[in-house]
């Protein structure tokens, strides 16, 4: 990780809801909020996938959403990250023997970084963008 | 004059404006809303359909899951009505553990509705003030329950850890910053020129309509409904202190049912309820915080258990409802939950008629939906041209039979 020299782009997320309790998706906002405070490093939540570096998903994937996970996904721009966050998205969590699911998220697109807990807590949430840079950085340099 | 041709505009289930899925469609003519249709059931997981297939001890896990934000209100919900089927005397200690972290999270859900509500403004200054404020509430929560979210307090029977004396001051501490906070936020929100010209008379919903709408909770109240769950059928320590419906007439002077007198309501509510969570520590009882502790005995009684109740409480957004019938099995032979945005959903329509596009997401999140709670069943219209045929109702239907075959 060579934070200092290559910070040269800064990370845009956009946030993916696929069925959710809304737990991980209150934790992704406190983390972006002044406690936290990762706008300082120019991360931040976009309104549109095909602005975004890191695409968070939350949720167990429930039927209606996996198409619109694949048409999200598909819109970002390479070189892309997926982030899951929560343990429903990826066992299924309490949700695993629901009848509604096409999840969890591995199964529906590719995803390189898992935050599990139900739901993580924003500090989990930073460690996992962190790691997502430098994974930015090491498909950067690859391309 | 011609009238001007109506276009159609989707928005959603995936939207900037929306904090979750659903699809909302708009007929609008120039700028003017002139037809509203939404269609929820984009966060439906079936957990009634679960629910049916556990044991009570373990649903308690799931109520908490049917919503990140109101997770107490499902699970209290739930073990009310266990409790009422099998008989199961909850201690006097456990009601106020109850009350005070359903209070605290009432706190947490209306700063985190007001942030919400003044990032749809555009106002992302006074949303990130709005959030650097509950973190104090989520602080406390994590403190007293060891989770910021799905606290996972509340079981059949009782509570799952009691409050120790070292933990009061904590607690007070907390309920004197919101004290010091009031007067700030209420100027914020409540003076500003920007929310002012955006809120008032806009998205109006009368008495009759709201009485008629069946809207419960804040929404109700902010056009006059002096409807509270507390203080119309108190549960847990409720009934031992003074609680009161919010209505808008604290602030202003006339009830107008528009999206201003929503925050007002809202911003009053978390007032009361630091003053509700002093009264019930002031008074809160010693003893046990658990009818029984071995699980064991709690499944055994729930097992043998026979009857149908209900479980009514005040969620920070209105009434939460759950229905649960035992018939002497392990797990509940029906259960039904009715959360507060299922009710005040269909207000929707009528409050965003002739209202303007640039309108649509605060008047949107103007009800604090929470659609988590509120997909339960799957609304699907027959005969509606693109959202679903009767070739895939077919497909739908085989493909379920063949799952619960396997």
């Amino acid at each position: 990780m060579r934070l200092s020299p290559s910070f040269n782009r800064s990370l845009w997320v956009f946030h993916f809801n696929s069925g959710s309790c809304n737990g991980c998706d209150i934790e992704i906002v406190a983390a972006l909020t002044p406690r936290y405070d990762p706008e300082r490093f120019g991360i931040k939540l976009v309104g549109s996938p095909r602005h975004a570096d890191v695409l968070l998903v939350t949720g167990p994937v429930v039927h209606d959403m996996a198409d619109r996970l694949r048409r999200v996904y598909a819109q970002m721009p390479n070189p892309k990250v997926v982030m899951c966050i929560g343990s429903c998205g990826q066992s299924g969590g309490v949700f695993y023997d629901s009848y509604n699911l096409d999840g969890p998220v591995g199964d529906v697109i590719p995803v390189d970084i898992y935050v599990p807990g139900c739901a993580p807590r924003p500090e989990a949430i930073i460690d996992g963008v962190v790691k997502a840079i430098v994974l930015l950085e090491s498909l950067e340099e690859k391309q | 004059m011609a009238s001007k041709p109506t276009y159609n505009i989707p928005i959603g289930p995936i939207h900037p404006a929306l904090k979750e899925p659903i699809l909302f469609t708009f007929d609008i003519q120039g700028e003017v809303i002139k037809g509203v249709d939404f269609a929820p059931g984009k966060t439906h997981r079936g957990i009634e359909w679960m629910g049916m297939r556990r044991n009570p001890v373990q649903i308690a896990h799931l109520c908490d899951r049917i919503c990140g934000i109101c997770g107490v209100s499902h699970t209290l919900a739930f073990s009310r009505a266990i409790e009422q089927i099998a008989e199961i005397e909850v201690p006097e200690r456990a009601h106020y553990v109850r009350s005070i972290i359903a209070e605290f999270e009432r706190i947490q859900s209306h700063l985190l509705w007001a942030g919400v509500a003044a990032h749809e403004l555009g106002f992302d200054t006074l949303f990130h003030l709005a959030w650097r404020v509950r973190e104090e509430a989520m602080d406390v929560i994590e403190y007293l329950t060891g989770n910021r979210v799905n606290y996972g307090i509340v079981q059949v029977g009782g509570v799952r850890r009691d409050f120790t004396d070292d933990q009061f001051p904590r607690i007070y501490q907390a309920l004197e910053t919101y004290e010091g906070l009031v007067g700030k936020l209420v100027t914020l929100f409540l003076e500003d020129t920007t929310i002012k010209l955006r809120c008032m008379n806009c998205g109006v919903l009368s008495e009759r309509d709201a009485l008629e709408l069946c809207t419960v909770g804040p929404t109700a109240r902010a056009s006059g409904l002096a409807i509270d769950v507390r203080a119309d059928a108190p549960y847990a320590a409720y009934g031992d202190i003074d609680v009161k419906p919010i209505l808008p007439d604290v602030y202003a002077d006339a009830i107008k049912g528009d999206v201003y007198d929503r925050i007002v309501v809202r911003l009053f509510e978390v007032v009361d309820s630091v003053r509700i969570i002093r009264d019930l520590m002031d008074q809160m009882p010693t003893g046990p915080v658990l009818w029984e502790t071995k699980y064991a005995k709690i499944l055994a009684t729930c097992k043998k258990a026979e009857g149908e109740a209900i479980g009514r409480v005040e969620a920070p957004r209105g009434e939460c409802f759950h229905y649960v019938r035992m018939n002497r099995s392990e797990t509940p032979e029906a259960w039904k939950v009715k959360a507060s945005t299922y009710s005040n959903q269909m207000s929707w329509l009528k409050i965003l008629m002739g209202e303007q596009i640039a309108d649509i997401p605060i008047i949107v999140a103007s009800i604090d939906p929470c659609m988590s709670c509120t997909d339960r069943v799957s609304v699907i219209r027959d005969g509606r041209q693109g959202v679903m045929t009767g070739d895939d109702l077919h497909h739908l239907s085989v493909e379920k039979t063949r799952r619960m075959q396997e």
